[in-house]
């Protein structure tokens, strides 16, 4: 039995699917942050598979996803830093009852 | 042909991947969410050893599993009161999750059928690509080199540190 491209595109494309339902669902900021962690990297695995089956003698799909873990990191910690903001000015971290900036 | 326990291997990783994704979304309690992450992360990790890129699983277990979902945990305990039992994660607009998610995946699958022989090929043998290899790409200048972004990540992460202090301080 051979592991082709098609056996790892599809666990990709299932973690995918599940950080869009649960961006589209949660209401608790940092659950939503969490399923955008599950997007960005399903994304990443799609690079280094791609990279691997395709083109196995160059390694830009492996350097662009360092570069994109690197940046997700600091993507996270600043949203962590706003959403700790946010919840000591409104007490709770559920996106129907932050209401303060709307017009 | 593949060797037996890659197939297992690689049996076991997509299971992992599957199972705690869809856990991850859909359990009740936000810190089991953040547990399963870390799993869903950890495989993540063991496909990249698959591919035979063993920096970057190295650097995936270090960053994700080791920076940002402890980041994540200290952010739930920061934000959830301790003793009280925490209020569910009540989901809501759940068919419009459902929709859209169903929408995507069938839309990628119609596309990968589209191109069934294209992604029918198994892996290719890689030239010896060596931690020492990658290391003089990332810092040269040349056609393959990464220096530029590799300067400006630095620069990136040096703007988050000061933004996370400056954001989350207190006032």
């Amino acid at each position: 039995m051979d592991l082709t491209l098609l056996m790892y595109l599809i666990p990709s494309l299932i973690m995918f699917g599940c950080g869009v339902y649960g961006f589209i669902t949660r209401k608790n900021m940092i659950a939503m942050l969490i399923s955008l962690e599950l997007m960005l990297n399903s994304a990443d695995i799609n690079f280094v598979v791609f990279n691997r089956y395709l083109f196995p003698a160059q390694h830009e799909g492996m350097f662009f996803t360092l570069f994109a873990i690197a940046i997700a990191a600091a993507e996270t910690a600043v949203a962590i830093a706003i959403i700790i903001n946010v919840y000591r000015i409104a007490k709770n971290v559920d996106i129907n009852k932050i209401t303060k900036m709307k017009f | 042909m593949e060797s037996l326990g890659n197939v297992i291997m690689y049996v076991i990783i997509a299971l992992t991947i599957i199972v705690f994704s869809v856990l991850a979304v859909t359990t009740k309690k936000i810190l089991r969410s953040a547990t399963y992450l870390l799993f869903v992360l950890l495989a993540t990790a063991a496909i990249y050893f698959q591919m035979d890129y063993e920096f970057l699983g190295a650097t995936q277990i270090a960053v994700y599993a080791g920076g940002i979902v402890v980041l994540f945990v200290f952010a739930i305990m920061l934000t959830h009161k301790p003793g009280e039992d925490a209020a569910p994660l009540t989901s809501h607009k759940r068919i419009l999750g459902l929709i859209a998610c169903g929408a995507g995946v069938i839309l990628c699958v119609a596309a990968l059928l589209g191109y069934a022989k294209f992604c029918s090929q198994s892996l290719p043998s890689m030239s010896d690509f060596t931690i020492d290899r990658l290391g003089e790409m990332l810092l040269s200048t040349d056609k393959f080199g990464y220096l530029l972004p590799f300067e400006a990540v630095s620069v990136l992460l040096l703007a988050c540190i000061i933004g996370g202090v400056v954001i989350a301080r207190k006032r």
